[in-house]
């Protein structure tokens, strides 16, 4: 027992310490910011990395808080909780509908000032400003644009069953029956929500068009929901289920990339973050991988976007706030993080010659597509409606994917998970 | 360590013993059993076997498949990685800065956990006084509540005692949530203690701490063993509440785990998270394997009596 | 006057040490009873709201809890929880028990493999987590290997089922704890008097005989150990399914903690978050407080 009082004592005295340690950095806070976010991989990390070195430069300190996990909703969770204890963080990573759901608690700073001075409203696509926004008041900083409607495939495989690039679901299909035939996995999925959600996503889009995907996915307008476009969507969905191998479930996104990059699969569909993969296995785009929009959707891009928000820490924004929002959006930084991270800037006006081949590409097709209204928000991603919705489609999908809905209980079902969620 | 077993049941009752009379010839039953318990020695190791494996080999010898084989070509580089180098945050610091928050957080949580435990104990069975039980049984329900929905009340709770973002948050919270398991094992314990002893002491005139810092607390090693193992391992493990009251400068050792392991995009170095997973878990397996002799000692001295 | 004083001063005293005992323990049931209690009563109100990203009070009635019981995925939470529950506590038990009784035999280097059976216990599942998920993998896990021994027809893909992807989290979950389990029923076998099997010995009982009739009715109070903190665990049970399945595939491996947890902080729904948890409450209360309540109450 006398150990145990000797534990006591060493308790309370590293207590002691630490207390005062963390005094220090509470009256250090004025001239820092604290950043929740979820990008811990190398790339990101080393992106991010760009962002805080420039800050420094400026003689701001940066007190990095990464909570990873679940495509941020660790992070989300974490969030509430601080914003819960009055503890916010200076700045926070978030997607999509979470920014509106902040901004309509009041919680994040208006950042019209910085915006107008970077001449914001007119360099950001419409499509990015729904989010960044809230009531005509600037509130989130995009940093990135990624694109879901993406198929990547094995170059070799193509070759050896004699494959084109195809141009049409009936292409796609074809293609894909041709490498089940040869015995290959057709298709490499991971059965996640999000994953299956994705996939979804462009055959919405492919089947519907534009115009069913807003009217459906982010209108939620019943009409659409429950219409024949809609069932054939989960009837292509459950042909695609033919075309995955055995053992899908639950497997990583980039497990499914690596069944590419071994040559076993002919496509996978996913957004660009793929690409990181393929390049970290020293595969060469058009050489050993070959990437090209969804079949049939080549004029659309389907986008999810990271953004900061700023938390309102007493009706201004502090300095600290106004000098990393400029950063992320300055061409710089646009430049730099995305090149390491696979998306695109969130900016139109960004010279990427500095982009391989891929990057290029996705670059083009957003600016045209935000230039002729073809830019959407994934649903899978978050950028189509608010989490609650989305959460219960996923299940539906998932479900139905799965077959344990035919696609006929599957609309119902979507239709019930919607009414229940508004 | 045979010491203890010399009281095993069937040694008492009769059943030849594996040490004697069948040393010459082979006891088929005992082989049985020998096989039986080696059978489940590899169950237990099997998931550790292959963490420890994998976090020796190359990334490519990985992805190539094979994860039970043997690493080709041995590398500590990822133990190096996960140690000092690999990406948890924006700074590629490894797991190290992690480790020191860490054991800040559960030193003085699980110190001060036991102690109320003893306390508690102690006035539950020696001080017995009307409605003890209920009580008793109140604080043993709160080990019940999932700890996914305390955590908003939690944090507005600790937003208005000031302490939240801080490792004293942390201690607080596991301290609260401890309470429930420590007062289980020392009042379990403390019940089969003897009373008149204590009842001796009160006479003499030894007051209330008196009889517990001279008495109770001498014989409380065994059970102190217990619950600090308890305590230890689940605190260190904890993930939600180091997430969720952590700030910047005290982020426990499982979120930065976590963050290595689940990052959403790039590269997933499995080898460096497998590291960085043993990593993670070596204080409290270094806990168990040197308390684990005290551990059952413990648990017989009391804790599974009534 | 002396006297008088002094008397008045034990009063005092007396009362004072009448009373510490109580002052000891008020704090912990202060403690307690807010953070327990409190919050429980918190949630209680929250379930009645319209609470979505944070707390908020407008009053909605049982709404919640009519949504909450449209959820499919609530219902098939509820059966995984009496599914998992059921088969891990009674799992754990009795492998915890044999384990006990084999290690009771006058095993050689039993303290080595004590430590062994006793080692899961000290990892979470963020770190075994990846090592289980791999090993139920058919593609590489115990299916690949045993056909890679030339058995190859051997099937082993319950993580990819849904109707069989719930007793994978069983095998991952008793690995964990059945050890934990075997030290109490050990320590619990350990403390049995010797003088009693002695005599039953004599009496010309059989070694079964002897276990069932006298030791295994001792063990009671390691069972209730036991049953406590097993309970604890199965309803817990959140970073488990996680790391496993994620609740897949589809919903099939979906509990009320996962089902929680998704709902008030991933879907932005606190208020059918809430409700789920106090139906989670309730349940806990109907297996933990009668079970508490005998024997408890027995030991007065």
């Amino acid at each position: 027992m006398r150990y145990l009082a000797y534990t006591m004592t060493a308790a309370a005295a590293l207590l002691a310490a630490h207390a005062a340690q963390a005094q220090d950095s509470n009256q250090a806070e004025g001239s820092n910011v604290e950043v929740l976010h979820w990008w811990t991989s190398g790339g990101e990390a080393a992106a991010l990395n760009v962002l805080k070195e420039d800050l420094q430069g400026q003689g701001i300190g940066w007190q990095d808080m990464p909570v990873a996990g679940g495509g941020g909703t660790q992070a989300m969770t974490v969030l509430r909780a601080r914003v819960t204890a009055g503890n916010a963080p200076t700045a926070v990573q978030m997607l999509g509908f979470d920014i509106t759901d902040w901004a309509q608690q009041d919680a994040l700073a208006n950042l019209n000032e910085i915006a107008s001075e970077g001449n914001w409203d007119e360099v950001i696509p419409q499509a990015l400003q729904k989010f960044s926004k809230y009531e005509g008041e600037w509130v989130a900083a995009p940093v990135n644009v990624h694109s879901t409607n993406w198929v990547w495939a094995d170059a070799s495989l193509m070759e050896e069953l004699g494959l084109e690039q195809p141009q049409s679901w009936d292409d796609l299909i074809a293609a894909m029956q041709k490498a089940k035939d040869a015995g290959y996995t057709a298709l490499a999925h991971g059965g996640q929500a999000w994953q299956d959600a994705t996939i979804f996503d462009s055959v919405a889009l492919v089947t519907g068009g534009p115009e069913f995907y807003r009217k459906a996915l982010i209108d939620l307008e019943e009409e659409a929901l429950t219409s024949d476009t809609m069932k054939q969507v989960f009837d292509r969905m459950a042909t695609l289920r033919g075309f995955v191998d055995d053992n899908f479930s639950g497997r990583d996104w980039n497990l499914a990339t690596a069944m590419v990059i071994d040559d076993k699969a002919l496509f996978q569909i996913m957004g660009d973050w793929a690409k990181g993969e393929f390049l970290n296995a020293d595969q060469t785009p058009g050489e050993d991988f070959v990437c090209f929009r969804f079949p049939g959707t080549s004029e659309q891009v389907l986008f999810n976007s990271d953004q900061f928000a700023m938390f309102d820490q007493g009706g201004e924004v502090s300095p600290q706030q106004a000098a990393l929002a400029k950063a992320i959006v300055s061409p710089e930084f646009q430049i730099a993080f995305n090149k390491v991270k696979g998306s695109v800037p969130a900016r139109t006006d960004i010279d990427v010659s500095e982009f391989d081949a891929c990057g290029q590409q996705a670059y083009e097709d957003f600016k045209e597509a935000a230039a002729s209204d073809n830019l959407m928000g994934s649903f899978a991603h978050g950028h189509a409606n608010k989490a609650a919705v989305k959460n219960a489609m996923y299940d539906v999908i998932t479900a139905h994917f799965n077959g344990e809905y035919d696609s006929e209980t599957a609309m119902d079902e979507l239709l019930t998970a919607v009414q229940i969620n508004m | 360590m045979p010491a203890p077993t010399a009281n095993a049941v069937t040694a008492r009752t009769g059943e030849p013993s594996a040490t004697g009379a069948t040393r010459a010839g082979i006891h088929w039953p005992r082989v049985a059993l020998y096989v039986i318990l080696g059978l489940f020695c590899i169950y237990y190791l099997l998931p550790l076997y292959v963490m420890l494996v994998n976090s020796l080999k190359p990334l490519s010898e990985i992805t190539a498949g094979g994860m039970m084989a043997l690493p080709g070509e041995w590398t500590i580089a990822p133990w190096q990685s996960a140690w000092s180098t690999a990406q948890v945050g924006v700074e590629a610091t490894g797991l190290r800065p992690y480790f020191i928050n860490s054991l800040l957080m559960v030193v003085p949580a699980v110190a001060i956990t036991t102690v109320i435990g003893a306390l508690n104990g102690y006035v539950l069975t020696k001080w017995r006084f009307r409605g003890a039980t209920l009580v008793f049984g109140l604080l043993l329900f709160g080990c019940f509540i999932p700890f996914q929905m305390v955590l908003i009340p939690m944090a507005r709770m600790l937003g208005l005692m000031g302490i939240a973002g801080t490792v004293t948050g942390l201690v607080f919270v596991h301290m609260v949530y401890g309470i429930g398991f420590s007062t289980l094992y020392f009042r379990n314990y403390y019940a089969a203690f003897p009373d008149e002893l204590v009842r001796a002491a009160q006479i003499d005139g030894a007051g209330f701490f008196t009889i517990f810092w001279r008495i109770l607390l001498p014989s409380s090693g065994p059970i102190a063993v217990v619950c600090i193992i308890w305590l230890f391992t689940n605190i260190w493990n904890d993930f939600l509440f180091g997430a969720s009251f952590s700030d910047f400068d005290s982020q426990p050792m499982t979120v930065a785990l976590n963050n290595l392991v689940q990052s959403s995009t790039g590269v997933k170095e499995y080898n460096v998270h497998f590291a960085g997973a043993i990593m993670a878990a070596l204080p409290t397996l270094f806990v168990y394997i040197v308390a684990g002799r005290y551990f059952v000692r413990g648990l017989m001295s009391g804790s599974v009596k009534g | 006057m002396a006297i008088s004083d002094t008397v008045r001063h034990r009063g005092a005293a007396d009362r004072l040490r009448d009373l510490l005992p109580k002052l000891v323990l008020s704090p912990s049931v202060a403690l307690v009873g807010i953070f327990v209690y409190g919050f429980i009563l918190f949630t209680l109100y929250l379930s009645f709201t319209d609470s979505r990203i944070l707390p908020s009070f407008g009053w909605v009635g049982w709404q919640n809890y009519g949504f909450l019981f449209r959820i499919r995925a609530w219902d098939t939470a509820l059966t995984n929880l009496v599914i998992f529950g059921t088969l891990y506590i009674v799992i754990c038990c009795l492998l915890g028990l044999l384990l006990a009784i084999f290690l009771d035999q006058r095993i050689r280097a039993e303290g080595f493999i004590r430590t062994i059976y006793l080692y899961p216990m000290a990892l979470s599942f963020i770190v075994t987590g990846v090592a289980w998920k791999w090993f139920l993998d058919p593609g590489i896990g115990v299916e690949a290997v045993v056909r890679g021994w030339g058995f190859e027809s051997f099937t082993f893909d319950w993580i990819k089922d849904s109707d069989m992807a719930i007793y994978t989290i069983v095998i991952a979950a008793v690995w964990q704890t059945s050890g934990f389990v075997m030290a109490m029923f050990l320590a619990g076998l350990r403390g049995i008097d010797s003088e009693m099997l002695r005599a039953a010995e004599i009496d010309g009982a059989s070694t079964m005989a002897l276990y069932r009739r006298i030791v295994i009715p001792q063990l009671r109070p390691a069972f209730m150990s036991a049953f406590v903190v097993l309970a604890h665990m199965a309803i817990k049970s959140y970073d488990l399914v996680i790391a496993l399945t994620n609740g897949g595939p589809g919903t099939a491996t979906e509990v009320p903690a996962t089902f929680m947890y998704s709902y008030t902080f991933t879907r932005n729904q606190m208020g059918i978050g809430a409700s789920s948890a106090v139906i989670m409450m309730l349940t806990i209360a109907a297996i933990i407080v009668p079970y508490l309540w005998s024997e408890l109450r027995e030991k007065k």
